[in-house]
């Protein structure tokens, strides 16, 4: 058995009970909270979830259902840089399993692995919702990264090397806009 | 029909700078069609407000296509006790990348349509529901509904009018199902997001067992204009029987993809062909998926005529969904295409019923087996027979929607896959 060694600051306890507050019943709050502890610890494996059932007062396999059926939260420990290469209808026919065979080349590592070095997750991905800016890729369920080149990829992974994420990229809207 | 789209203003996201910005906003004549309302009261009652929405012929912009003012009147008569919208921004169907663009360029729109909706049907708070994976633009959405309700028009007795509500972002993590209504609620109460057996309807007993109204974000962002130009004005824009802006996400292999706002019932080949700029490399088209992965694709020599709405494509065979238009060219493997679509089916299957849980695992496999160049020709009845198995024996439409590619990619591709099986030869044992 591990030993819990997640905790929630009293300020974030507050936001918790703010989040509460927006749902009529506090079981609501299981996903945003689950999200709070993402961001907070990298992941949301047994321990967090634990953690996020007790915050709650919810049953733990309740949370464990919650957590294990949304593909976004990380049941275990991930690489410090998640890139989740969209692979789906629109980035397939774009070329997106190109580019996510060229990471797992350029990375040394397979599809769901991470880095030796623990900075990399590399994972192929349902419809992210940028069809049109295909293919593209998503960096730790955040920054979205259009028009991925080869070039593209290899700039973005030096940047990350330095802990520096790409900047948003404005959704390009050509009608009228030219 | 054909629409003057060179000359076209855009609506729903027109060129205005900074329009995401409330001040933009408001300077452009937001907000004003929701003052309106709550001022004029004995003028626009709520069912005023529902009837003009419903004369306009607004239908949902999220797949369906049900008229959206006819769906506000199922809402029961209030009892005091709270009501909901869940405003649906779970945007995952392949192909479809519409929303946000409001999110992006115009949320205002969308959150004075959902107060309007919230007005029209005595709503107490709304949910908008946008999927975990849009991060950056549940930020944009945080911030423009904080900025709603620091100028007096989220919250209670807006304006004076006597009129409260409350409007909340909800975020989902990473399921294409909970874009189905019933997964969506479930979802927001927390659950893991199995679809629920209707009846009953969600305005009978929808989030927490109250009243609730479902509508995309497209759908509430065109209720300002709605109100602005009146029923009458937004039932002439477009196809007859499906009014109004459109936006048109295109995808795939033609020079300029991108979102586009024009009205209903745009030529496919014009879109194609001229907004987007044709196909890319001087190709020649071979498919077209016209809205989102689930509706059935058509080939080439079936897009003469055809328009962008539902009347002119269930005639073709297909239907309109999200107008998130997927363009294939003559380079494509059809056999490639539909086993990454049934991919994509098994992996959003919630596992809930037999039928889809199963026959999306079948349908993937099978699939694979032809792309890998093991298929025989029996291979194929057996997919079109795995289709029947499906439709129309689940809670939710999610194993249609996975049998619909499927059964149509085939029939209507038939020789590509007929290519990679080996024919059938039954030994007599």
């Amino acid at each position: 058995m591990s030993q819990t060694t997640y905790a929630f600051t009293p300020d974030e306890l507050a936001d918790v009970e703010r989040i509460k507050a927006r749902y009529p019943h506090h079981q609501s709050a299981v996903m945003p909270v689950l999200w709070m502890a993402q961001d907070k610890f990298g992941h949301v494996d047994a321990d967090v979830q634990r953690l996020v059932a007790a915050t709650l007062d919810l049953p733990e396999s309740h949370v464990h259902g919650v957590a294990t059926f949304y593909t976004q939260y990380f049941k275990e420990k991930q690489g410090r840089y998640v890139l989740d290469v969209c692979t789906c209808l629109s980035c397939h026919i774009g070329g997106g399993y190109e580019m996510l065979h060229y990471l797992e080349e350029k990375l040394g590592i397979q599809e769901g692995e991470t880095t030796p070095d623990g900075k990399f997750t590399v994972k192929g991905v349902e419809c992210l919702g940028a069809c049109g800016y295909a293919p593209m890729m998503q960096i730790t369920n955040d920054v979205f990264v259009n028009h991925l080149t080869t070039d593209k990829l290899d700039q973005v992974i030096e940047s990350l090397k330095k802990d520096e994420l790409p900047a948003f990229e404005p959704i390009p809207l050509v009608q009228n806009r030219a | 029909m054909s629409v003057d789209w060179k000359s076209y203003t855009p609506q729903l996201i027109p060129n205005i700078p900074d329009l995401h910005k409330i001040s933009v906003y408001e300077a452009n004549g937001g907000y004003a069609q929701y003052r309106k309302v709550l001022a004029e009261q004995t003028t626009w009652t709520p069912e005023a407000v529902t009837t003009e929405v419903k004369n306009s012929g607004l239908r949902g912009r999220g797949g369906a296509g049900f008229n959206t003012g006819l769906k506000w009147s199922f809402m029961p008569k209030p009892d005091g006790g709270p009501r909901y919208i869940a405003a649906n921004g779970d945007e995952s169907e392949p192909g479809t990348f519409k929303d946000r663009t409001i999110f992006e360029f115009n949320p205002h729109s969308f959150i004075e349509g959902a107060l309007i909706a919230a007005y029209a049907m005595r709503i107490t708070a709304v949910y908008v529901y946008i999927r975990g994976e849009y991060r950056s633009w549940i930020r944009m959405m945080e911030a423009a509904i904080a900025d709603a309700y620091k100028a007096g028009h989220i919250g209670s007795n807006i304006h004076g009018s006597g009129f409260s509500t409350d409007m909340y972002v909800h975020s989902g993590a990473g399921a294409y199902i909970c874009g189905e209504e019933s997964s969506l609620m479930e979802s927001l109460e927390g659950k893991r997001g199995y679809p629920r057996v209707k009846p009953p309807f969600p305005a009978q007993k929808g989030l927490w067992g109250r009243p609730t109204t479902i509508n995309n974000i497209e759908s509430l962002a065109n209720v300002p204009l709605i109100l602005q130009i009146g029923a009458q004005a937004y039932a002439n824009i477009g196809a007859k029987n499906h009014p109004g802006p459109l936006l048109y996400g295109i995808s795939g292999h033609v020079n300029k993809p991108g979102v586009y706002e024009f009205p209903s019932g745009m030529s496919i080949e014009t879109l194609i062909h001229d907004v987007c700029g044709g196909m890319r490399n001087g190709k020649k088209l071979k498919a077209v998926i016209p809205g989102g992965s689930s509706t059935p694709p058509l080939r080439a020599d079936q897009i003469s005529g055809v328009t962008m709405d539902s009347d002119s494509l269930r005639t073709a065979g297909s239907m309109l969904g999200t107008a998130g238009m997927v363009v294939m060219d003559e380079d494509t493997d059809m056999v490639d295409v539909l086993w990454r679509i049934s991919h994509f089916y098994h992996h959003e299957s919630c596992g809930q019923c037999t039928p889809c849980r199963e026959g999306t695992g079948w349908l993937e496999k099978t699939l694979h087996k032809i792309k890998r160049g093991d298929g025989e020709m029996r291979d194929l009845d057996l997919l079109l027979d795995l289709c029947t198995q499906m439709e129309g024996r689940t809670i939710c439409a999610l194993a249609d929607a996975a049998a619909w590619p499927v059964r149509y990619t085939v029939t209507r591709f038939r020789e590509d896959f007929e290519a990679r099986c080996k024919s059938t030869i039954y030994a007599l044992a």
